[in-house]
């Protein structure tokens, strides 16, 4: 079922928390909603779910308006950060509690929390209680309950947060199968992780400040960013600021070859360039600075340089001789791994 | 461990029991050993008797336990009702508006438990609600004393309720009252044993606004314990007094139990 969302504002006390969202999730769909804490994410989400009432604009699920209808009416799968298992329960009855809320016969109450226990591994835990069990398990269990009610929506709120590093990319690969396995049901997956909304995403959308900064494939975001905020959200790119003249663009003295259609001709612009992609040494687009800092992170290097008061980062596969820090050095990209954006800050460095 | 060293710790101990022993323990050892004497001249009690007892277990006394324990159990259950339902009111109120319903609340506990016992003798004195004279009004007495510890127990353990449960239960398809007799209840089902033993300990020991109430048929024990000591019975009133403190007790122990089986975390 799809997912529209028509203009929706929502305001808490005058503070507009959400602003204008327009966004549609194809029934079948895994949508990221991707953004820094307080960017509207959740604010969507729970719009999506009936916690808030928009102020003004609609949510659709399908056809159906659902603007006005309270939460139990909705028929959304929902899992929240810290999973909300009813502590009294089992994790069998946990799971049948929304089927039993729905008057469902028992016998089919009994065949479906199986099958959502099946799926999710945990049909061995049936009798135990949520405090009986590991994150990640309890992780499984809530996501067990939301699929027992076979739904066609499902919300996923931060639902890998509360796990360590290890088990998170485990229930990642493990969310993917389960989409795998239930084509149908379209998915809104809220999250600040950008390896999270690479991963899984058909689509992420970006927010910032209550707004809709841009949506597309993981592919399109990462390679072409709308904008500075993408470009240094997903994927941490390069942000320096460059001039553009007839042809090329400058920056500090050093002149650059890249595609400049869409700059005006004199503009000032944003130059964005992926870390990964800047290489050492001689090359098109040269960049001589100095070696501020030096990282060793393994299989790669990461080295912060200082070109003409801005610092550009490049990972490097590890380096057999790595450059002293305060050494002179040069670093290139092709002309075709740069992106010209419209003139912005540069963004964070990380 | 606020205090590390071994002789510091001794310390606190010995200040504890200093303090506490004098202040709470020894009055209490001091009645149950009057309640096995018949004279208390030296510094120990003399004649070591269990004739009080056997007064206490005939007759009016033992007519007092019941009329104590039933109007502690009704008085219990109607301010837990109240209470419940009016903290999960509250709940669901504005800030403004949950102000004026907790202050309304605590009325009963901040005015003088004598003043309430009047309040209550004059309102229900005259047709319609003629209650004087019957066991109604010292039961509506004792419940308007304990609602506001329900009142309060429960409304501080709906603050801490994390609203995820009723959220995520709300998403699973559950209508408001499905949620409430199945997730919101039983969450709340510790804080609610406690607040009713808490209700029911108030309600067996209250005296003040019972004496103003009280009709010859409905005698409660503290009532009693006041009676027999006022007329110099010093020691039968002790005797009563155990019996109180034991049922008391004993109730309390039951509910204690009951509350560690139904709290889950």
């Amino acid at each position: 079922m799809s997912i529209r969302f028509d203009s929706v504002t929502v305001a808490y006390d005058g503070n507009v928390v959400l602003d204008a969202l327009d966004l549609t999730v194809a029934p079948g769909e895994v949508m990221a909603l991707l953004g820094p804490s307080g960017s509207g994410k959740t604010t969507a989400l729970r719009a999506v779910a009936g916690f808030v009432r928009p102020a003004s604009g609609r949510v659709l699920l399908g056809e159906r308006d659902v603007t006005d209808l309270p939460p139990h009416r909705r028929g959304i799968g929902m899992v929240v950060q810290q999973y909300a298992l009813f502590p009294h329960l089992r994790v069998e009855d946990n799971v049948a509690f929304g089927l039993k809320a729905r008057k469902t016969p028992k016998a089919e109450i009994r065949r479906r929390v199986a099958e959502a226990l099946e799926m999710t591994g945990m049909a061995a835990y049936a009798r135990r209680h949520p405090r009986e069990l590991s994150g990640g398990q309890q992780q499984r269990v809530a996501i067990a309950r939301a699929l027992a009610i076979r739904p066609a929506v499902l919300l996923l709120d931060e639902p890998l947060s509360a796990l360590d590093a290890r088990l998170r990319s485990g229930m990642l690969a493990e969310l993917a199968r389960l989409h795998r396995e239930l084509p149908e049901v379209s998915i809104l997956y809220v999250t600040h992780d950008q390896m999270e909304a690479l991963t899984l995403a058909d689509r992420i959308a970006v927010m910032d400040k209550a707004r809709l900064q841009a949506c597309g494939t993981p592919q399109e975001l990462y390679r072409a960013p709308a904008n500075a905020f993408t470009a240094s959200f997903v994927g941490n790119a390069n942000l320096l600021p460059v001039t553009v003249p007839a042809r090329g663009a400058v920056l500090g003295d050093a002149e650059l070859t890249l595609d400049t259609a869409g700059a005006a001709a004199g503009a000032r612009a944003t130059l964005c360039v992926r870390p990964h992609l800047v290489g050492l040494g001689e090359g098109p687009n040269r960049l001589t600075g100095t070696v501020r800092e030096i990282q060793w992170r393994g299989a790669t290097h990461r080295l912060y340089v200082d070109v003409a008061g801005h610092t550009v980062r490049a990972d490097l596969p590890e380096l057999r001789e790595a450059p002293a820090h305060g050494e002179r050095i040069t670093v290139h990209f092709a002309p075709e791994d740069a992106v010209l954006l419209a003139a912005g800050v540069s963004g964070d460095e990380h | 461990m606020l205090v590390h060293s071994r002789g510091a710790r001794w310390a606190v101990w010995a200040v504890f029991a200093l303090l506490f022993l004098p202040l709470f323990a020894l009055p209490l050892l001091v009645v149950l050993g009057a309640s096995f004497a018949t004279h208390w001249s030296g510094a120990l009690p003399s004649g070591p008797t269990t004739a009080n007892y056997r007064t206490v277990v005939r007759g009016e006394a033992l007519h007092a336990l019941t009329t104590s324990l039933l109007t502690a159990v009704a008085a219990s259950v109607l301010a837990l009702t109240v209470g419940t339902w009016a903290a999960l009111a509250a709940a669901a109120l504005g800030r403004g508006r949950r102000r004026v319903l907790d202050a309304l609340f605590v009325l009963p506990v901040a005015v003088p438990s004598v003043v309430v016992g009047l309040s209550v003798l004059v309102a229900f004195s005259r047709p319609p609600l003629l209650l004087n004279g019957t066991r109604w009004i010292v039961i509506l007495a004792h419940t308007v004393l304990v609602t506001a510890f329900a009142y309060q127990s429960v409304s501080a353990a709906l603050a801490r309720l994390d609203p995820a449960y009723e959220q995520a239960a709300a998403s699973l398809g559950a209508g408001p009252a499905y949620v409430l007799w199945r997730v919101r209840l039983p969450l709340l089902l510790p804080s609610l044993t406690a607040a009713a033993g808490l209700c029911f300990a108030l309600s067996m020991g209250e005296l003040s606004a019972t004496m103003m109430l009280y009709p010859p048929d409905w005698t409660p024990l503290p009532v009693l314990i006041y009676a027999a000591t006022d007329r110099g019975a010093l020691f039968t009133g002790s005797a009563v007094a155990v019996v109180l403190m034991a049922a008391t007790l004993l109730v309390l122990f039951a509910v204690s139990r009951a509350r560690t089986r139904a709290s889950y975390r």
